[in-house]
């Protein structure tokens, strides 16, 4: 494979699949998981569409709901596992080695296993919407008894489960390598950018996280299929442990979509604010606790399945607990635009949307957490409405600031800056038509995951879909965007906005193939943030 | 932190793509022989093959580079991070089973027994009002759908001597090191293959716990919320401890063809830490599982 004599490779580039298939290059490999982000995220996306369709009127119309429950199974898995997760892990892999003076990823070649493995665990997922049985439609969730019932598709999905959380937990441990290994001499933790932060606490995440995930569902295969009786009263288990088991691992999970989020915006709004981020030290303590507290609230997602009160209230009062690191984030936030000289370009706008529309969805999150409140909003499409608020508006909103962000140091070229500022304003107006009436018809009760419902729920569920229909057809304006960035347009230069601090901006755009292969001297100008 | 040698970034691989097509390969053909598919097993051994096939082309190319001089320091750092983080995430596998085990005993059974639930326990009180909690569970809440067992295994009869075995195991692979740290080639050998050898021994007597179990005990699977944690406990750590094993006789095997030096021994580390990884996770069990 590799022979001495190639150790001078400053610029040369393997071409065509085998620079792909066999990359060990952390800007190859994040291009290879943004794409498929990107593509996933119309996958699932489209799910969606069918999801909005079959509820634009009470009855039902397009979809059986045995496939409507599928459908809103697997838009959940993509969505999570196939779109914003590995959305966050290309610009991890683009970004820390750039951020903090890195040749690549510490474990190059783990790396590109890292991102290939996702295409075909999701090939093993999307599969089977094709067999017989159907697709999993128990919800993303997976809880037994009901999951237990899947067809054919059953195996495969707990398979592609098992396979995408070694994909995560590979590029976790090469993440975590990277930042604690590979930064160029001077990079001191503290002086790190925030963006590499959090995504190091996101690895920690996950790696202690996902192999709890693995475990449970390995239950569930050797329950279907072995005869133990982990989730099964008449055996002497139950099936509320697989919840604890899933939500141990779930809650976690909420953050790992979230905290690279709250990164991405770290990084934005002191570039566009000529001010350096407020409360750094600050920002790292409060990510570090909400991941830390994020292990102590799993059962909030389960306050109405019959806990002891006891537990009720602990996890109530831990859920109350993480509002506190998240406030000081907003904060610091508002905190930082403060006075600052202001300019709205598209990475802004998304990000000061993300500020002010997570904040939305973490009130609404409080008020879930509160476990005798909990038992009026609990599986009704108020929660829908939350989770959305926090991952579209939140997770999503803060992934497109990025790629905005981003995109000339990746391309060279800058993007169209009207269309972005058109894609903006669309995707905000259109994703809170979609979500925001969900609240009402959460708080009238309107249960989630069905296909049909009362009459009453009509005019509210109409608007919503128009909304999503709208928020999915201007996401087509975004791929336009992106493909006409890479294409060409204005020359790009290395530091594509003024105010942007870090090490990412010294180099060239676009950012050549190697990059640091010796450590870069940092200056002092070089570490601000 | 960073030292002032280049990195080694290596060149494109093959092995990664190889190794995601022979999970996804033995993935499918896994679930293939769960839906009763025709050829699922011929699938599966396939996918086998060409994991084992990965493992050893990746790992001869990161010898013969390593042999090549072509790790600094801090590329060995690297390497070290990512098996002990990598150890950390199957501590968590692991820690799911030993949650079901624990919910179990302090939540489930009791309250499937009629505690807790302020007035009264629906479950206990409509579904099987005949259900005494207790542990070892050998009745079944509902008896029909699993197998009563006759008796558990006892701590203090082979599970104890296992004990014994695999925690002489780890002070063997300590003083393999500290030969290895010496250079007394020799020493290293001897005490890399005796804790092999332990390793093969305590699996062994597992194997045959397990037939004794579902022969002469009526142990199985099946056998309620008992035997579910039992065996996944023991069957998951038994599977560790036997690649464990396998990896203690590469490294015994790389050792006999003159690898490894005092100071450059990464390989071999890593497999001890793994080793005494595997060995705590006993510890766990022969507690939690065999004894209290």
């Amino acid at each position: 494979m590799s022979t001495l004599a190639h150790d001078d490779h400053h610029d040369h580039k393997p071409t065509g699949l085998k620079r792909w298939f066999f990359s060990t290059n952390h800007k190859d490999i994040g291009t290879l998981y943004l794409i498929f982000a990107l593509v996933m995220f119309f996958v699932g996306g489209s799910m969606a569409m069918i999801i909005r369709a079959e509820l634009f009127q009470p009855g039902l119309q397009f979809v059986d709901p045995q496939f409507y429950n599928s459908m809103v199974t697997v838009h959940a898995l993509i969505m999570i596992f196939g779109a914003v997760m590995p959305a966050g892990v290309g610009l991890a892999n683009w970004m820390i080695p750039l951020m903090v003076g890195a040749p690549d990823m510490a474990l190059p070649r783990m790396n590109n296993m890292s991102f290939w493995i996702l295409p075909f665990a999701f090939a093993l997922l999307i599969s089977t919407l094709f067999m017989e049985g159907g697709g999993p439609a128990g919800g993303w969730t997976m809880y037994p008894p009901l999951v237990l019932q899947t067809g054919n598709a059953f195996p495969f999905l707990i398979f592609a489960i098992h396979f995408l959380g070694v994909s995560s937990i590979m590029g976790a441990i090469n993440i975590i390598a990277t930042v604690f290994n590979m930064r160029a001499p001077g990079m001191t933790l503290m002086k790190m950018p925030l963006f590499v932060w959090t995504w190091v606490i996101t690895s920690f995440l996950l790696i202690a996280s996902l192999p709890v995930l693995a475990g449970g569902v390995t239950m569930l295969l050797t329950d279907k299929y072995f005869g133990t009786s982990f989730f099964d009263a008449a055996g002497g288990g139950d099936p509320v442990l697989f919840q604890h088991i899933f939500w141990f691992f779930g809650h976690p999970e909420v953050y790992i979509l979230a905290l690279p989020a709250f990164g991405i915006v770290s990084q934005v709004i002191p570039a566009f604010a000529r001010k350096p981020l407020f409360g750094y030290a600050s920002m790292v303590y409060a990510t570090a606790s909400i991941a830390i507290l994020s292990f102590f609230v799993w059962a909030h997602h389960m306050f109405t399945v019959g806990l002891p009160i006891k537990g009720e209230l602990f996890f109530m009062y831990a859920t109350m607990l993480i509002a506190v690191p998240t406030g000081v984030k907003v904060f610091n936030w508002i905190a930082t635009m403060w006075k600052g000289a202001m300019t709205f370009e598209t990475p802004m706008l998304f990000s000061i949307a993300f500020v002010i529309l997570f904040t939305i969805g973490g009130f609404s999150g409080l008020m879930l957490g509160i476990t005798p409140v909990d038992f009026q909003y609990h599986d009704t499409y108020f929660v829908v409405a939350h989770f959305h608020y926090v991952l579209l508006t939140g997770a999503i909103f803060a992934l497109m600031s990025a790629v905005y962000y981003w995109l000339p140091k990746w391309t060279g070229y800058m993007y169209d800056e009207r269309l972005g500022k058109i894609h903006f304003w669309l995707s905000l107006i259109s994703s809170n038509v979609l979500f925001f009436p969900q609240h009402f018809l959460g708080l009238a009760g309107m249960p989630r995951r069905i296909p049909d419902y009362n009459i009453q729920f009509a005019d509210f569920n109409a608007i919503s879909s128009i909304g999503g229909f709208a928020y999915g057809i201007t996401q087509l304006l975004f791929v336009y965007i992106v493909i006409k960035c890479a294409l060409g347009g204005k020359k790009a230069k290395p530091r594509v906005w003024e105010g942007a601090k870090g090490l990412e901006w010294t180099v060239p755009s676009p950012a050549p193939f190697h990059t640091f292969e010796t450590p870069p001297k940092l200056t002092k100008e070089m570490l601000e943030h | 932190m960073a030292s002032q040698e280049i990195y080694y970034v290596p060149d494109g691989s093959k092995w990664p793509i190889v190794g995601t097509l022979s999970l996804f390969i033995t993935f499918m053909g896994g679930a293939m022989m769960f839906n009763n598919a025709p050829g699922g097993l011929y699938v599966l051994i396939l996918g086998l093959a060409t994991l084992v096939y990965m493992f050893a082309g990746w790992f001869a190319d990161v010898i013969s580079e390593s042999l090549a001089g072509k790790y600094s320091k801090q590329v060995d750092v690297s390497f070290r991070m990512g098996m002990g983080w990598f150890i950390l995430s199957e501590v968590m596998f692991f820690a799911a089973f030993f949650g079901a085990l624990y919910y179990a005993r302090a939540f489930s059974i009791p309250w499937l027994g009629g505690e807790g639930q302020g007035l009264h326990n629906g479950t206990h009180e409509f579904l099987w009002p005949a259900f005494q909690a207790m542990w070892p569970m050998n009745v079944m809440p509902d008896p029909s759908n699993y197998t009563q067992y006759k008796d558990t295994i006892p701590a203090f009869g082979i599970p104890a001597v296992n004990t014994a075995l695999l925690l002489t195991s780890g002070v063997t692979c300590t003083f393999a090191h500290w030969a290895l740290k010496k250079e007394q080639r020799k020493a290293l050998c001897l005490w890399l293959a005796a804790t092999v050898l332990l390793g093969i021994i305590f699996v062994g007597f597992q194997a045959q716990e397990y037939v004794h179990a579902y022969n002469d005990l009526d142990l199985t699977l099946n056998s309620g919320i008992y035997g579910s944690t039992f065996f996944m406990l023991t069957g998951f750590h038994g599977f560790h401890v036997t690649m464990g094993a396998l990896m203690l006789a590469v490294i015994l095997f790389r050792s006999l063809k003159g690898h490894f030096s005092k100071k450059d021994h990464f390989a071999f580390e890593a497999v001890a830490w793994y080793w005494h990884f595997v060995d705590v996770v006993w510890l766990g069990l022969f507690i939690f599982v065999y004894w209290v």
